[in-house]
């Protein structure tokens, strides 16, 4: 049984349809990229499936584990394991990196039955994950995000992930804005937390990003659909003849029009 | 969807709503000369006082109402409202065995237990129930360092040449319509002087309670901090739920002599009213401070309750180098009107003023931020900051900022921000992402926004304030 399995997945935001049936299997262990030119409802899906309500599941099915997962709030969802790299993560002034990460570790530990770490324990588990994406100390005692700059927001989601050790993740646009070093960090952090009961989603418009972060399967999505699945050589051929190649108007490259672009 | 939760979390019942079953010994409703006259028997006071109420009272009636502050509400009939309550057992203040039981089960159930050794260690409690002080705690350790810490009818009997000194020295009796009020009506409150160069060797607190329906609460507190002294003081607020309206029109007056320092923080959690606006009290206070050289007065507030908040604590900067700060967070839910703000007078040399003021609005609440710099022509080299933030949550709440600035001096440097903001759906649904509950995101939320103003109360009540807001939007987001 697949970790995760999404079947004709149909969503819209008040009367835009943006997913027009979506399948998608990921393995334990398996890690997916899904690419595809801008507005082509990458976001979308990693929104849908972590539970935004903003939009609405009109037809088909997600399983977790093979249990129905859209029924379920977004917190629950997190404490299923679900976690999202958000492409634009979200300032919060005046709360604590920390202290906010301790209490969503919390929250999905109560809600497993498990103890909740205390303020010691907590912070050196969190340390000792934050060299993963060499992410400064002087980060966690900071506010949520808040005059971080593009690439330490991301790292920050990523150290997220390794505190809360999802067993799903989904990382939105994780690459982009990232310097050179940075992505060899970030990327390095991930894979890092590879492992055989985890099954990741990543979201790119580089491939890049998956000469780091080796894919097992590629998808292409366009126009609220995936159009083209393939192994790792599907992104070196996109990469190669664009996204006309594929037949898509909206082919002038996902390569050159990355997704900071548009804040 | 965010309203809806908004809603939802801002609904929470009032935990203080209860009434204690206590006797009291209650004036018939109304107010002329000959109540006044009645009450200052009552309270043995000396024929100076007598005076002063009967000056404060016919000052009173030549003033109307005042109708500038942005908040709306039935005429007051101040002759349906009784001027005095007290518990029926006198209380002696000698020994807590001697006060009702019923009354300290009241204080231990709001969570401030007055027999000593208890929670809250190091604080001593004057406790303040209707309109009369039930109990002083930890008077022997306060007197060894010169402390007077009581209530304020105490103080009359005990200390009546401090009183006569500094009552009215800085809210005259002719302030306003509500201080002339009080002064004429006052029926007791707390006092504190602090000795020349003695720090106050534990917090001192006053807790109000109005216990009995058609009551009026007014109290008056006076701190006198002599040169070079330090004195952190508490105030916390709460009343039952019932659904007519309360008037608690309070003066505090603050003298913080050459060098002295006072920190004043309030934790105001007064019956609101219910989701319909029906009930709840109307908090006219008028509270000030006068700084003389070297002396720093600072104003932090929490104010979470009453239907109708109106109140800006003001520092005079009368000395030079003196200081004066305002830290304030004012949550309005439901139908609560707040009109709150500070006035920062400076007149002295190199004085400084700080304001930072957060405005939170849920349900149809409306918070207005309404403050004054003035700089007069004396204050050479004057500088103010003030930071007034504002925080929606839902869209049919208001936040409104009024700032007024005066600089009569061209040394001065006055610098002032102000931003609204709305708890973003981004923000909830990036908590909940985490898997932190939507209750708990959004009182996550604001207690970031309020970060700045809860790291200058004392410890328990930053916890206590943490928590009342917590309570306080229960329901409130959607
Ligand atoms: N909340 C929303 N309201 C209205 N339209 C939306 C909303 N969210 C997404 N859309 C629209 O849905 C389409 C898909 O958007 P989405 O963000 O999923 O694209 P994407 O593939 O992630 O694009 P990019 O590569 O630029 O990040 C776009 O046309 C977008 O404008
Ligand atoms: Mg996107």
């Amino acid at each position: 049984m697949a970790l995760l399995s999404v079947r004709n997945l149909h969503a819209r935001v008040g009367d835009k349809d943006i997913l027009k049936g979506i399948d998608l299997e990921v393995g334990a262990g398996e890690v997916h990229a899904i690419m595809g030119p801008n507005g082509s409802g990458k976001s979308t899906l990693a929104s849908v499936l972590a539970g935004r309500d903003a939009y609405e599941v009109t037809k088909g099915e997600v399983l977790l584990d093979g249990k129905p997962l859209l029924e379920l709030a977004p917190e629950a969802r997190a404490a299923e394991g679900v976690f999202l790299a958000f492409q634009y993560p979200v300032e919060i002034p005046g709360v604590g990196n920390l202290h906010f990460l301790r209490t969503a570790l919390n929250a999905q530990r109560r809600v497993k039955g498990l103890e909740e770490l205390d303020a010691m324990d907590f912070l050196q588990m969190a340390k000792e994950k934050s060299k993963l994406v060499q992410l400064d100390a002087a980060f966690m005692n900071r506010s949520v995000n808040e005059g971080f700059s593009g690439g330490e927001k991301k790292r920050n989601e990523i150290f997220q992930m390794a505190v809360l050790e999802p067993r799903l993740a989904i990382l939105d646009e994780t690459d982009s804005g990232l310097d050179i070093d940075a992505l060899r960090t970030v990327a390095g952090g991930v894979n890092g937390l590879r492992s055989p009961q985890r099954a990741m989603v990543v979201i790119t418009h580089y491939q890049r990003l998956l000469d780091y972060i080796v894919p097992d399967k590629v998808h292409v999505m366009a126009g609220g659909r995936i159009i083209r699945s393939g192994g790792r050589e599907l992104a070196l051929e996109l990469e190669e003849k664009g996204y006309g190649w594929l037949g898509l108007q909206d082919g002038k490259g996902a390569a050159t029009k990355g997704g900071e672009a548009r804040r | 969807m965010t309203t809806d939760t908004l809603q939802e979390l801002t609904r929470r019942p009032y935990a203080a709503g209860f009434v204690s079953a206590v006797e009291a010994d209650t004036f018939p409703p109304g107010l002329n000369e000959d109540v006044i006259r009645a009450l200052s028997e009552k309270k043995g006071e000396p024929p100076f006082l007598l005076e002063w109420r009967l000056k404060s009272y016919r000052h009173w009636l030549t003033l109307r109402e005042p109708t500038w502050q942005a908040v709306t509400y039935k005429p007051i009939d101040y002759q349906a409202i009784s001027y005095y309550s007290a518990p029926r057992f006198k209380p002696k203040k000698d020994s807590l065995d001697e006060v009702d039981p019923e009354i300290l089960r009241t204080y231990e159930k709001l969570g401030i237990p007055l027999v000593e050794q208890q929670r809250l260690q190091n604080v001593a409690v004057d406790a303040v129930f209707d309109s009369v002080s039930v109990a002083t705690t930890f008077k022997d350790k306060l007197a060894k360092a010169g402390v007077i810490f009581c209530s304020f009818s105490e103080a009359v009997r005990e200390h009546p040449e401090l009183l006569r000194k500094y009552l009215g020295s800085v809210v005259p009796h002719s302030d306003n319509f509500f201080a002339a009020l009080n002064s004429a009506v006052f029926s007791d409150g707390s006092f504190v002087y602090i000795p020349k160069g003695v720090r106050c060797p534990m917090e001192l607190s006053t807790y109000f309670r109005i216990n009995a329906a058609e009551t009026g609460q007014f109290e008056r507190t006076l701190i006198v901090a002599d040169e070079g002294s330090y004195v952190s003081y508490l105030e916390g607020c709460t009343a039952p739920q019932r659904d007519t309206n309360q008037l608690h029109a309070a003066v505090v007056e603050l003298v913080a002599l050459e060098g002295a320092t006072i920190k004043y923080s309030t934790v105001q959690n007064w019956y609101p009213g219910d989701a319909e606006g029906k009930g709840g009290i109307y908090n006219f206070v008028t509270k000030r401070g006068i700084a003389h050289k070297r002396a720093k007065i600072s104003w932090t507030q929490v104010e979470t309750g009453s239907a109708i908040t109106w109140k800006y604590p003001s520092v005079i900067l009368k000395g030079d180098d003196s200081v004066g700060e305002f830290y304030s967070v004012a949550l309005t839910n439901n139908l609560q009107q707040a009109d709150t703000g500070t006035k920062m007078v400076h007149l002295g040399k190199n004085t400084r003023s700080t304001i930072v003021s957060k405005g939170i609005s849920a349900g149809r609440g409306q918070n207005t931020y309404r403050g004054l710099v003035k700089v007069l022509k004396s204050a050479e080299n004057a500088r103010n900051y003030t930071q007034c933030d504002s925080l929606l949550l839902g869209d049919k709440c208001g936040a409104h900022t009024v700032p007024y600035i005066e600089v009569k001096n061209a040394s001065a440097q006055v610098e002032h921000e102000a931003s609204t903001s709305k708890i973003g759906e981004d923000q909830l649904f990036y908590c909940r992402q985490r898997g932190i509950s939507q209750e708990d995101a959004v009182s996550m939320i604001v207690n970031g926004f309020c970060r700045q103003v809860f790291k200058e109360l004392p410890m328990e009540f930053a916890v206590e304030a943490q928590k009342l807001l917590g309570v306080s939007l229960e329901g409130s987001v959607g």
